[in-house]
């Protein structure tokens, strides 16, 4: 919270201040001081904001005209693509905008581990942040079932089947979700439903996320705790939020070129067949932001233990912050974690990789690689990290850089080229 | 910058894995210029017509075109038939509607507002009538075809004989681009099968072409507004992202912090 | 800072501004438009209605756009009574000859004009039609003559495609 108290100039906005501190909240948030040096890394947390506002409208407007029965979902949405006014443009928003969204999110993800802003005392900000993480999976998982396509529908069948891998009630599990004796009708209107609560459910997290975050303040590029509001520090209006919007508007520009060039190029083309219970398609994909998962689960020849693999895989990140035991956050001031963290990322992008290959041979083996090297990063490689690894030297603050022991101009360096990105 | 140099060294390694994957499975699909693709991309007026022509000839008596109706005909972006032309189209269908005052169906002849008369009752009789072999719906095929019009374009020209050691059952044919190369849907197009009434020739390639133009039309309906529309909003986003760019300097310029 | 230099700067965050919001404006539009009837309401425009069967006194209803419409093949005493009212005596005055293309035959929305009900036939002070839900009378040309109702029930367009065929919208 800012440090002095706010007071509405104007009488009427005192007498309603006093009542409900409206004003307070937003004279808070337009002043809030953000640390001067955060790079364009940082303004991904507006874009995934952004993208959640586009989602949630986009949605409205579609549950206007969707029929979630499965007789008429297929043929709801080709009316909606053919006959409602914009209706091709709101639907390829809302179906693109799943793929912006999670896009931004992985890139805030990686900032954060980058710059290690899970770290004390911004760990409740981490794991509001993993549960987002999963409802938004949810939400495009469910969300992907509604158009009942091919892949909408052997989708459904493959996810709900996981449940069955639960030893005992796995099977009365399944039937319960499903609502039958296979992915049917009551299935499809119970996940429209759960559609369209979940972003709810997300928007009251991100204000808790925000929430935590303001208590703290924000992590930085050189990962040290400056005093606020200080020379380090600007407040959020006009600075931070020119530059998220600046941000935001190179990322709209990808996403136009997503929306109005290349609308189906992310979904699966099986799903333009409407879904039929007696034949599954030759390859079943998930979305290409769940591949990762998938190439992990189905990289366990066990099936109990490939679903726990894959819970595992982000759940082990909400235990991040005690994994990781090193007391520097900054990556840049970390040689050796630095390397490390590049390898996650080719890590996870090579299980994406595989996630869309079929499960055989050399895939196969890559994939199973690429899990255990996954796990063993965040089980060995992070705690022990902490204790053996020698740091470079921390500035005391942003603006002057004089470092904890002997000046080091090259970090400081450093930090500058960090910002041109 | 390095970081960002890192970031897309990996990507591009890893959409250079898929490309190559991608191009060892596949077969080369016939190559035609589409009219409608790239940011101005718009549809062949006369070649829409003439394709419909081909999909109302040859296709519609197998396969059904479910979420179209004939005033789409007309509409602008398509084939652009006039009110008329659309009209007498729709007329020359039988509809079944009803129930009128004494609770039956009737058959009347087809208006605007109604949707492609299917050649078949329903699904169960399609495949009845083709030896077990669904003719798909082909309103949205382009789209649900992984390599879209290429791979229908080049499928309809690639019928021939068998190579050494396939054999085919009844009924069912060989063709290259086929995935699996086993069709059920014998060759439909010879040369000269159909008089177009504005009197191009009509060779396989130019039916082919038509058709499947014609085809990308309805499952795009709005591909060129959206490809119009697309091109004023970028060119928006850029304008109002150099307007932003310059004002975020001006106001980052009162503190002494590079942006 | 310099005068000029002021200005410039306030002509760039202006048209910042300016270009931002049109953009908003040009976003919120299709999000509005999408409720609007949509292609394939606005192509269902017509209907084609046999009146063979109708005999003298007797009303029809039919549904078109979604609403009823009143087909009254009318009595010669219905039709002297509508004709027989002094303009002046109406609410909304409106001659029975600008009601009905044919006397005989009265082609009206039956929809109340107050808010929206259905009127009853052959009630009310007027021996026309009388809406129960708020007590508006109408006569036998469809004419408001008593209660809240402000106008004469609304005439669809429509033709005699033959003697015994009618064709609303």
């Amino acid at each position: 919270m800012s440090e002095h108290e706010y007071t509405p100039k104007s009488k009427v906005g005192k007498w309603f201040n006093d009542r409900l501190p409206l004003l307070t909240l937003a004279n808070h948030l337009t002043d809030y001081p953000t640390p001067k040096n955060l790079n364009y890394w940082w303004t991904f947390g507006g874009i995934l904001t952004f993208c959640l506002i586009t989602q949630i409208v986009t949605g409205l407007v579609l549950a206007m005209h969707y029929i979630a029965h499965a007789d008429m979902a297929f043929q709801s949405v080709e009316h909606i693509m053919r006959d409602v006014n914009y209706g091709w443009l709101i639907r390829y928003i809302h179906a693109n905008g799943a793929s912006m969204f999670f896009l931004a999110v992985y890139i805030h993800i990686f900032r954060s581990l980058f710059y290690g802003s899970y770290k004390s005392p911004r760990e409740v900000i981490w794991i509001i942040g993993i549960i987002i993480y999963l409802l938004m999976m949810a939400a495009a998982f469910l969300g992907y079932v509604l158009p009942w396509g091919q892949m909408s529908f052997w989708g459904a069948t493959v996810i709900t089947n996981l449940f069955s891998a639960i030893p005992l009630v796995g099977e009365g599990i399944v039937t319960w979700l499903w609502g039958g004796y296979s992915v049917d009708n009551p299935t499809l209107t119970r996940f429209f439903t759960l559609h369209y609560l979940i972003p709810f459910l997300i928007l009251g997290l991100v204000v808790l996320h925000i929430w935590a975050l303001h208590v703290p303040g924000n992590n930085n590029p050189i990962g040290i705790d400056i005093k606020k509001p200080s020379k380090d520090t600007v407040p959020f209006h006009p600075y931070i939020v020119i530059k998220d919007g600046f941000a935001l508007l190179m990322f709209m520009i990808v996403f136009a070129f997503f929306v109005f060039y290349t609308p189906n190029i992310l979904g699966h083309a099986d799903n333009y067949i409407e879904a039929n219970p007696l034949v599954t398609p030759a390859h079943i994909v998930p979305e290409w932001y769940l591949l990762p998962f998938y190439a992990i689960l189905r990289s366990v020849p066990d099936k109990l233990l490939g679903v726990i693999a894959m819970l595992s895989a982000i759940l082990i990140l909400a235990a991040l912050p005690w994994l990781d035991t090193s007391k520097i956050r900054s990556a840049v001031f970390r040689p050796l974690y630095k390397q490390f963290y590049w390898i996650l990322v080719a890590d996870v992008l090579i299980l994406g990789y595989v996630g869309a290959m079929p499960a055989e041979g050399l895939y196969l083996l890559v994939a199973r690689i690429a899990t255990a090297y996954y796990f063993l990063h965040f089980l060995v490689v992070l705690p022990v990290l902490g204790f053996k690894e020698r740091t470079t030297p921390v500035p005391l603050s942003i603006t002057e850089p004089i470092l904890g022991g002997s000046p080091n101009l090259a970090a400081v360096k450093k930090k500058d080229s960090f910002k041109d990105q | 910058m390095k970081n960002f140099f890192r970031i897309s060294f990996l990507i591009a390694i890893f959409l250079g894995f898929q490309f190559n994957s991608n191009a060892a499975e596949k077969v080369e699909y016939l190559k035609t210029d589409w009219s409608f693709k790239g940011m101005f991309g718009k549809f062949d007026r006369a070649a829409l017509q003439r394709g419909y022509q081909v999909y109302q000839e040859v296709c519609s008596s197998c396969h059904s075109m479910k979420y179209l109706s004939y005033r789409n005909l007309v509409e602008e972006g398509g084939p652009e038939f006039s009110i008329e032309q659309a009209k007498a189209i729709a007329a020359s269908f039988e509809v079944k509607d009803g129930p009128n005052a004494d609770g039956e169906m009737f058959m009347r002849p087809g208006r605007l507002s109604d949707k492609f008369v299917m050649p078949y009752e329903n699904e169960k009789a399609a495949q009845a009538a083709n030896g077990g072999a669904y003719p798909p719906d082909m309103t949205v095929l382009v789209k649900a075809r992984g390599d879209g019009v290429d791979y229908i374009y080049s499928l309809l020209q690639g019928y021939e004989d068998p190579p050494a050691g396939v054999t085919l059952d009844d009924g069912v044919y060989y063709n290259k681009y086929m995935y699996g190369n086993k069709i059920k849907m014998s060759n439909q197009l010879s040369d000269g099968l159909i008089e177009y009434s504005d009197g191009t020739n009509a060779s396989v390639e130019q039916m082919s072409k038509d058709v499947t133009t014609f085809l990308m039309w309805t499952a795009e309906p709005h591909l060129e507004t959206r490809h119009k529309m697309g091109f004023k909003a970028i060119i928006y986003l850029i304008i109002l992202t150099v307007l932003v760019y310059f004002s975020m300097k001006r106001i980052w310029s009162r503190i002494e912090t590079k942006v | 800072m310099s005068e000029k230099k002021t200005n410039r700067r306030d002509f760039l965050f202006t048209a910042t501004y300016a270009v931002g919001a049109v953009g908003a404006g040009a976003v919120v539009w299709p999000m509005i438009d999408q409720m609007n009837p949509d292609a394939s309401v606005k192509a269902l425009a017509s209907t084609e209605v046999d009146v063979s069967t109708v005999n003298p006194g007797k009303t029809i209803t039919v549904l078109w756009r979604g609403k009823p419409v009143f087909i009254r093949r009318r009595t010669p005493e219905e039709i002297a009574e509508a004709k027989s009212v002094k303009i002046e005596d109406l609410k909304h005055p409106e001659k029975d000859e600008d009601r009905a293309q044919n006397p005989e035959w009265l082609v009206m929305l039956g929809v109340c004009t107050h808010l929206g009900c259905v009127p009853l036939d052959q009630k009310g002070d007027y021996n026309g039609w009388f809406c129960p839900c708020h007590g508006s009378h109408y006569d036998t040309s469809g004419r408001i003559r008593k209660g809240p109702a402000p106008t004469n029930m609304e005439i669809p367009e429509y033709k005699f495609v033959d003697a015994n065929t009618i064709k609303i919208g």
